[in-house]
């Protein structure tokens, strides 16, 4: 008889898995926090405060913590949860019953997924070598997000389809065509990246996150580098998210509420935190291409030592960037108004994917010029 | 007819057509919003200042002598539009010496405020001046009963008021003097 | 049995049945999603085999992108269970039952030859991620890695991947060609 599992391999997995809650706690609370974020940010805006009330019984005693935390409302994720879900399940009696409950599964699980191969920092051993903080550091890490976020789009259709309603289904409609559109100038945006990265004699090669990380430590950010390809990237990735000025898929002013329009309590809730996660990840992901992701600041190398408390010291500053990129995506939010559907698919079409392709070939002469120099310099 | 003049408009220039620009202003704007004092009145703390002339929930006041002034004459109740008001009328009662000089008192005096409009006619047709909007703005309850404000209660949120006229200290005055009428 | 030939099964019955579910379910949303789970199942099977790129690629162009396309015109459509009840003659049906079953029988002959060769004979299909050169002897470094799929997509395989480069570009220029407008006679002056 076979041996099931060796013996190693079952430890491996349980710390795999227990690794795994860990992302997805933090990922979640994440997102809990950027709903938070994303109220008080609005509110400081528009001159308002934004939710304060919110406390839970014995923290309202601590003498000073207690009312600042209050004040900024940290306790509102929770109650916003449970109300969510506690909240009375409602079905419409007009929709198809399997796909309605199938769709805000669908579109957390990509949102999760992802993850799995986002690199957040570096862990120093006392041997002198250095590995990489994350689930999985795939060699095809960027592929592999791309792949399971355009899984994502179907949650999205299915709800607007399921749900049986103009305006939901106009709402996934839209969101399908809008993602395809962008994911396009999002994939082309990113390839002078790898070329400049991967360029013909540099140790690097394949599409891993943690390896662009890496290329990025003491030098110059390839959001320096290549603004260009920083810029299409972070529009289509504003386009992707659904976020303002893309959020075609739920524009409250002429589709109700898009795709979610027949979607209450948890169900909605799902929604909700799949688009947040979305953004994390999506935060998380610019941050390692273009912003150095755990490194210092571009041209200087990590002040912090190689040991444990660098290690730490990566993943906040990582985590840091990721909390920047993520106030960027509400500040952008409150600040534009929304785009008209044929502006999107204009701009997604017959700007953006010109633009990325022009910028592909740009930076493919320059590398092939390097590479030709330094050929000649052999 | 004035001469109407086509003004050409400036071609965009490369720079505002991409919107970037724009998009950075638009986004200090925001950014600088954000550390502006908050108009936000934490509510239920702080009230709201309520203007003079503020149409409130209406209330029955008493003169500045505490006593009652309405005088049960039933205009409110005929004026009223929605029919929120109703009046039992009774006589005053006999212990109340200042005040024999009144035929009539509310026995009772109700103002339903599920079916108040707030429209003032009340307060403009009480010959008494006893019923006023005042600033009180916020009634709630649990119960269509509790909605409804009784005498007692009506009162209570009237308190007394300043009273321009003393119509009836000048008419006992008169009275005494000699001089009805 | 271990744990990868467990996860073998589980995925090779996601991708089988998967497909036999999009056969036979009635409505066309339904077909499409079965669909899907028929790729990933054939997906997490590459992954099985430690070839992530292949994997990807096939999230990443059929499900993420060919099927949500499906999906749309079948959303956009709105064709309904009914769309399908219109019947095919029973010899057109009949002569189609006979090439799926003579496709069927052919690959499962080869498949069972390649495989007993393979247990006979090691060398046919060597074990390439063991041989120390990486395969290069053969020509071409063998490997999983991306950037092997990219140097044999660049030498060996340059021409296949132009010729095919340029049907998709023909195909475009047709669609472009076919769903153009032609401007209405009063447009034309």
């Amino acid at each position: 008889m076979m041996e099931w599992m060796p013996q190693g391999l079952w430890f491996e997995v349980c710390l795999k898995v227990f690794f795994a809650f860990m992302m997805v706690g933090a990922v979640m609370t994440m997102a809990g926090y950027s709903v938070l974020a994303e109220r008080k940010v609005s509110a400081w805006m528009q001159g308002r405060v934004g939710p304060n009330r919110t406390v839970l019984p014995f923290v309202e005693y601590i003498p000073i913590l207690g009312p600042i935390l209050q004040k900024l409302g940290m306790f509102q994720p929770l109650a916003d949860g449970l109300k969510f879900l506690f909240k009375e399940e409602i079905v419409p009696g007009h929709v198809n019953k399997f796909y309605y409950y199938l769709a805000p599964l669908i579109a957390l699980v990509p949102a999760l997924t992802t993850m799995t191969v986002l690199p957040f920092g570096q862990l120093y051993w006392d041997d002198g070598t250095v590995s990489t903080l994350a689930l999985a550091d795939l060699e095809v890490g960027i592929l592999f997000v791309f792949a399971v976020s355009s899984l994502g789009v179907y949650g999205i259709a299915l709800a607007g389809w399921s749900s049986n309603s103009k305006y939901s289904f106009l709402g996934g409609i839209r969101s399908s065509a809008q993602m395809i559109s962008y994911e396009l100038a999002m994939g082309l945006s990113l390839l002078p990246v790898f070329l400049w990265v991967c360029a013909p004699g540099s140790s690097e090669s394949g599409l891993s996150l943690s390896a662009i990380a890496n290329s990025q430590s003491g030098g110059a950010w390839l959001f320096l580098v290549q603004p260009l390809s920083a810029l299409i990237f972070l529009i289509a990735l504003f386009a992707e998210t659904n976020r303002l000025p893309f959020d075609m898929p739920e524009s409250e002013t002429d589709l109700v509420g898009g795709f979610h329009t027949e979607y209450g309590s948890f169900k909605f809730g799902i929604f909700f935190v799949a688009e947040y996660a979305h953004i994390v990840i999506g935060s998380a992901i610019f941050t390692v291409l273009f912003l150095g992701g755990w490194h210092f600041l571009p041209f200087i190398e990590d002040p912090w030592p190689a040991n444990w408390i660098g290690s730490l010291l990566g993943v906040g500053w990582f985590l840091a960037k990721t909390i920047f990129l993520i106030f960027f995506f509400i500040w952008v939010r409150w600040t534009l108004p929304r785009f008209r559907y044929d502006q999107v698919m204009n701009l997604g079409w017959s700007k953006l994917l010109p633009l990325a392709l022009v910028n592909l070939i740009v930076y493919l002469l320059i590398v092939t010029v390097i590479d030709q120099n330094a050929a000649a310099n052999l | 007819m004035a001469k109407t003049v086509v003004l050409e408009r400036k071609p965009l220039s490369f720079s505002e057509r991409t919107y970037l620009p724009q998009i950075a202003t638009g986004l200090k704007t925001t950014f600088s919003n954000m550390f502006k004092p908050k108009v936000t009145l934490q509510y239920p703390e702080e009230k709201p200042v309520i203007p003079k002339n503020y149409r409130g929930v209406p209330t029955l006041v008493k003169d500045p002598n505490g006593r009652e002034k309405c005088v049960s004459c039933q205009l409110c109740e005929f004026v009223c539009p929605p029919k929120a008001i109703r009046i039992t009328p009774g006589s005053v009662p006999e212990d109340q010496d200042d005040r024999e000089h009144v035929e009539k008192a509310p026995q009772e005096f109700e103002i339903n405020m599920l079916r108040c409009i707030y429209c003032g006619y009340c307060q403009e047709v009480c010959p008494e001046e006893a019923i006023f909007l005042q600033d009180e703005y916020s009634s709630s309850g649990f119960t269509r009963e509790e909605m409804i404000n009784n005498k007692e209660k009506l009162y209570e949120l009237g308190g007394t008021l300043p009273d321009r006229h003393y119509k009836w200290d000048k008419k006992k005055e008169a009275e005494t003097d000699g001089n009805t009428h | 049995m271990n744990a990868v030939d467990l996860l073998f099964w589980l995925f090779a019955v996601l991708s089988v049945g998967g497909g036999l579910f999009m056969v036979f379910s009635r409505h066309p949303v339904s077909a499409a999603m079965f669909m899907i789970v028929s790729l990933v199942g054939v997906a997490a099977l590459f992954v099985l085999l430690e070839s992530f790129f292949l994997a990807i690629l096939q999230v990443l162009v059929y499900a993420g992108a060919v099927m949500v396309l499906f999906l749309f015109i079948i959303m956009l459509l709105d064709v309904g269970p009914e769309a399908g009840k219109r019947k095919l003659s029973h010899f057109k049906t009949g002569i189609f039952g006979i090439l799926a079953t003579f496709l069927l029988v052919g690959i499962l002959l080869i498949l069972g030859n390649s495989y007993d060769s393979l247990a006979l004979d090691q060398s046919i299909w060597p074990e390439l991620s063991e041989s120390k050169d990486g395969g290069a002897s053969q020509g071409l470094p063998f490997s999983t890695k991306v950037s092997s799929f990219g140097y044999g997509l660049m030498t060996k395989y340059m021409l296949p991947i132009q010729v095919s480069g340029f049907m998709l570009l023909a195909a475009m220029v047709g669609v472009i060609i076919l769903s153009k407008k032609t401007p209405a006679r009063e447009d034309v002056k």
